[in-house]
């Protein structure tokens, strides 16, 4: 069956036709570029684009409603928090937080996890040793109470946060890479390139490394939601972010306390950090089935 | 597969899974030892000098690092890991009571997410694009995306303030523990409900089952005696990395919800610098990760009689 259908497709698959997609996939995606969009833009130009300073506390105007609901007002559409902060603006400035860690974790993660699993894959032996053991420890130790260690005994600050962010997603990428290479290494081209006498580097970065871009890619993209879920968690357990600064994990932390008076101090931040990782999800599965879709289990 | 093979396997597991709880322990230690001097924890600024001396001798905090750590493992090897800096009664004996309590829920969590993931996802893949196909779908998504702090402050809100059901944290009777359960256990869910659906979708398309339908077998024969065995076998690889999970979420889920496990000890205790009780913590929660993993990876052969431990 399979081999038939096989031969039926053009040798030749027209350049560009895995891209194309259904329409159930466009009704999900379009939305979710859209919001990623926004997000983006939010995020960005937060500072220009907010008509309040995120931190003014102004306590007279403390827990105002979201403007659809009585009592709210258009100045502030999505309500005021508990000291009379701007939650619009806040969640903007959120945004500028989620966005910076995404920014700086995922390239590193997957610059240390690519090298680590090229190496451990390439070298086996000791070097393959050492990293298998790095992954279980990190996979025995919960990266939070690890966080919370640190925050304690160093201080809680964004660079700490982004720091265990990397030191805790890197052996994914590692894993997966490792993996790879373990079975390209196998390959007729590959064997070909070492009896022809190519170095090790000329044959990993000619030969093996284009091949685990898509891998890489896929992975880096299902990571950004996941980042932006542990800076939410880290900060709603106030060990992120210094107290004061927007970010969504600390607005819902700090709602919390006001959640039976007033709900959208916490939903407004939950429903960013929900819309944001979903979309994140969606896109990184629409990725995946076109890149590669037997890297659907990795998780 | 020989029995001697399994057992020098076992043995093997054991010792790596050893070193990595030892590892991770001398990480926790050091880390908490050498960045600061956990006395400065317990004392004020106007505590004399004097007294902190006093004070570092009586909690053994005196001396170079190294000789700490000599210590330290002396002691922790006999699994005596000191007392509590605050309570002062041995650390293991606080931690095992409260060990209990994240055993239970995160025990609830896992079956929660087998008891609902596994139907629904075979039920998915078996009515491809019906409503129930679709709402499975919806729920892998969302409980994916879904924070799981923000969930239980949801649910808190709704099932307990608005409604009245249910209490808003605390343990003690069953009614306490449904609210934790379902946070915990919604990522594990989403998870398990998506591997068993194209695990499902994938073996419903081979030959073997071809020919059991072309030999006339029920339908219902087919999928619990042929198809249900391939397709869980995924949901059994993710397993091990889904107690991990369930233990390191516990952590958050437990503070949201107050309920009195070894997670929110360990929040507190960090924050009071109560460090023998953290390392104690520390030590029963990688055992129990390592320890998982293992039996996950020994259980492979028993499910899918192909794989031979032997030939890993």
């Amino acid at each position: 069956m399979a081999a038939q259908a096989a031969a039926q497709e053009p040798l030749f698959a027209e350049r560009g036709a895995r891209w194309r997609i259904s329409w159930q996939r466009a009704l999900l995606l379009t939305p979710s570029v859209l919001i990623l969009t926004l997000f983006f833009i939010a995020g960005v130009f937060a500072d220009l684009l907010s008509a309040y300073d995120p931190e003014k506390i102004v306590l007279i105007e403390r827990l105002t409603p979201p403007a659809l609901q009585e009592g709210g007002s258009w100045a502030h559409p999505l309500g005021t928090d508990n000291l009379g902060r701007d939650i619009l603006s806040r969640v903007m400035y959120g945004a500028r937080v989620s966005l910076l860690v995404v920014a700086i974790c995922i390239p590193s993660s997957a610059l240390i996890g690519t090298l680590a699993g090229l190496i451990a894959g390439w070298r086996l032996g000791w070097w393959d040793k050492i990293l298998m053991r790095l992954v279980d420890i990190q996979l025995a130790l919960p990266a939070i109470l690890f966080a919370l260690l640190i925050a304690v005994v160093f201080g809680a600050s964004l660079r700490n946060v982004i720091l265990i962010i990397i030191v805790f997603t890197w052996s994914s990428y590692a894993r997966l890479v490792r993996a790879d290479v373990l079975s390209l290494r196998e390959q007729e081209y590959v064997i070909a390139a070492q009896s022809s006498g190519a170095s090790d580097k000329r044959i990993l970065f000619r030969h093996i490394f284009p091949n685990l871009l898509n891998t890489i890619v896929i992975m880096a993209t299902l990571e950004v939601p996941q980042v932006i879920l542990i800076e939410a968690a880290l900060s709603f357990l106030n060990i992120g972010v210094a107290p004061g600064t927007p970010s969504w994990g600390a607005m819902i932390s700090e709602g919390r306390n006001f959640m039976t008076i007033a709900w959208w101090p916490i939903w407004m931040p939950g429903i960013a950090i929900l819309l944001v990782s979903l979309t994140g999800n969606l896109m990184g599965d629409w990725l995946r089935d076109v890149l590669d879709p037997r890297l659907r289990n990795v998780r | 597969m020989g029995g001697a093979n399994f057992w020098a396997i076992l043995g093997s597991r054991l010792l790596q899974g050893l070193l990595v709880v030892f590892l991770v322990v001398s990480i926790v230690f050091l880390v908490s030892r050498g960045a600061r001097d956990p006395v400065e924890y317990l004392t004020t600024d106007e505590t004399t000098e004097e007294e902190k001396q006093l004070l570092r001798e009586q909690l053994g905090l005196s001396g170079p690092l190294a000789e700490q750590y000599g210590r330290f493992l002396l002691d922790a090897v006999q699994l005596d890991l000191g007392n509590s800096f605050i309570s002062d009664r041995p650390a293991m004996d606080e931690v095992a009571g409260r060990s209990v309590k994240t055993l239970q829920l995160g025990l609830a969590a896992l079956i929660f997410s087998l008891v609902l993931g596994l139907p629904l996802g075979i039920i998915a893949a078996l009515r491809r694009a019906s409503p129930t196909d679709w709402f499975a779908r919806l729920l892998a998504v969302l409980g994916q995306a879904t924070p799981n702090f923000w969930l239980g402050l949801m649910l808190i809100f709704f099932f307990s303030v608005q409604l009245g059901w249910l209490p808003t944290g605390g343990s003690g009777s069953f009614k306490h523990i449904i609210l934790p359960t379902v946070t915990l256990g919604l990522l594990s869910c989403a998870a398990a409900m998506r591997l068993t659906r194209s695990g499902m979708i994938d073996v419903m398309g081979t030959d073997f089952v071809r020919t059991a339908r072309a030999k006339g077998l029920r339908e219902s024969t087919i999928i619990s005696r042929h198809a249900l065995r391939h397709a869980l076998l995924p949901v059994a690889t993710i397993l091990g990395i889904q107690v991990g999970r369930l233990i390191a979420g516990s952590v958050i889920v437990e503070q949201v919800f107050a309920w009195p496990g070894v997670g929110r000890l360990m929040l507190h205790t960090i924050t009071v610098g109560d460090f023998p009780v953290l390392l104690a913590g520390i030590l029963v929660i990688s055992a129990a990760i390592v320890i998982a993993n293992i039996l996950v990876d020994l259980s492979y052969p028993i499910i899918d009689p192909r794989i031979r431990a032997g030939a890993r």
